[in-house]
């Protein structure tokens, strides 16, 4: 059987604009690699959204995910939290099994 | 022509149709959509079509005192017009400083799309204008930005109005270089080096179909306009309402007292009167959600796009064509 280590996933929605600051903190902490996925559309407090057809980047929401080693989580969570303070976005923290420990 | 006339003549042009099916799909809950890859490919088309034009324009008339006088008359009603907007938001409704000082922004700045809808009524009507006003276009961006980040932070306790860590320096900049806007200028600038010859070389791309691409992305402005209207209207006070269209009503006056004295040409003048008027939705809003976070944008982009840019492109646009035949030489 192969042999998984524990470690945290940390997944970010956050609004567009905000996306470089993110990542620059992601940067600082560092964290060895994140994943940006496209976010198409949702319901929140506000109402419904959609990205479609829009041109610019207000409006429209993207998907951070980084999976790092469970001693570092709470400075990356710390310094992503200066960030998604005050902008909209959703944090969520979960415990998942890599094989490669040593990449993360 | 009367503002009637212009007007009824308006309502019936392709452009305006195609928004309008737009907002009625969106309203009708249709599932008629743009993705939003094409939605940015168009917007980049848009600027490039004319940033390029324009520069040739100004490639052929050189740099004029008029030009950079009609200029700083852009960069100071960007810089007045969200101080006069923010007061009024603030006396009529009961916005929050930070709320008032968003929207005020999106008013100081400019729509480039309500820009390119101008030029296309203004050659409808086979007038001419002076081809430096997507330079005045460009300048006119970010100053209201500027003025709303002034306006938020004397209302509000310091540390309270801007980005962690963040310098206005810094925010401007990346409005600055905001794809739209580096599109714009820099098409500007190659158009301005390459002349008359360069746009004889790819006219086939950026003139022949821009007419034809407008009116898809004013489809998709519309679809855009109306979800958001269907979404956002709850937010949006009568007071708030009424800003949507008082508000370009009052900065087209300023903008035609202004441009008075200079001796724009009609077609210049009602395309500069548009710029005043519009309300930009795709830089400012982007700049809104990282200089001022907790201003809601369920409001600001609701009004700017599902109010302002309907009434402009309806029936504002006919009534800066009216005004600046009184005002333009």
């Amino acid at each position: 059987m192969v042999q998984t280590h524990l470690k945290k996933r940390i997944e970010i929605i956050l609004e567009a604009p905000a996306l470089h600051r993110l990542t620059d903190r992601l940067n600082q902490a560092g964290v060895t690699g994140y994943t940006i996925v496209p976010v198409l559309a949702g319901r929140g407090r506000d109402g419904s959204w959609s990205a479609e057809g829009l041109a610019g980047d207000a409006g429209r929401l993207v998907m951070i995910i980084s999976i790092v080693d469970a001693a570092k989580a709470d400075d990356v969570l710390e310094r992503v939290y200066t960030l998604l303070a005050r902008q909209i976005g959703i944090v969520t923290v979960s415990d998942v099994q890599v094989i490669r420990a040593d990449h993360f | 022509m009367s503002f009637l006339e212009l007007a009824s003549q308006n309502l019936v042009s392709p452009m305006v149709l195609f928004f309008a099916l737009g907002l009625a799909a969106a309203l009708a809950r249709s599932d008629l959509s743009i993705p939003e890859a094409v939605a940015k490919t168009i917007a980049l088309y848009l600027m490039m079509s004319i940033g390029f034009k324009g520069g040739v324009e100004v490639a052929k008339s050189g740099i004029t005192t008029l030009m950079l006088l009609v200029m700083l008359a852009g960069v100071l009603l960007s810089f007045i017009i969200p101080v006069i907007g923010f007061f009024a938001l603030r006396a009529v409704s009961r916005l929050s400083a930070v709320d008032a000082a968003a929207i005020a922004a999106h008013y100081g700045s400019i729509s480039i799309v309500t820009f390119v809808a101008a030029t296309e009524a203004v050659r409808g009507l086979g007038l001419p204008f002076e081809g430096f006003l997507v330079a005045v276009a460009a300048v006119m961006e970010t100053p209201a930005i500027l003025s709303a980040l002034l306006l938020a932070r004397r209302a509000q306790p310091a540390g309270q109005t801007q980005g962690e860590g963040e310098s206005a320096g810094a925010l401007i900049r990346e409005v600055g270089l905001n794809s739209s806007v580096v599109m714009l200028v820099g098409s500007f600038f190659i158009g301005w080096a390459t002349g008359a010859k360069g746009l004889a070389m790819i006219a086939p791309f950026i003139v022949d179909p821009f007419r034809g691409v407008l009116c898809l992305f004013l489809l998709d402005m519309g679809l855009v306009a109306g979800r958001g209207m269907r979404e956002g209207a709850r937010h949006l006070s009568p007071p708030v309402l009424a800003f949507g269209i008082l508000m370009p009503l009052f900065s087209a006056a300023v903008a035609a007292l202004l441009i008075l004295p200079l001796g724009l040409s009609v077609g210049g003048a009602a395309v500069f009167i548009t710029l005043a008027a519009s309300a930009s939705y795709i830089a400012v809003p982007a700049a809104m959600r990282l200089a001022l976070p907790e201003a809601k944008p369920a409001i600001y982009l609701t009004l700017s796009l599902g109010v302002t840019f309907p009434f402009n492109l309806a029936l504002g646009i006919p009534l800066y064509l009216a005004i600046a035949q009184r005002v333009g030489l």
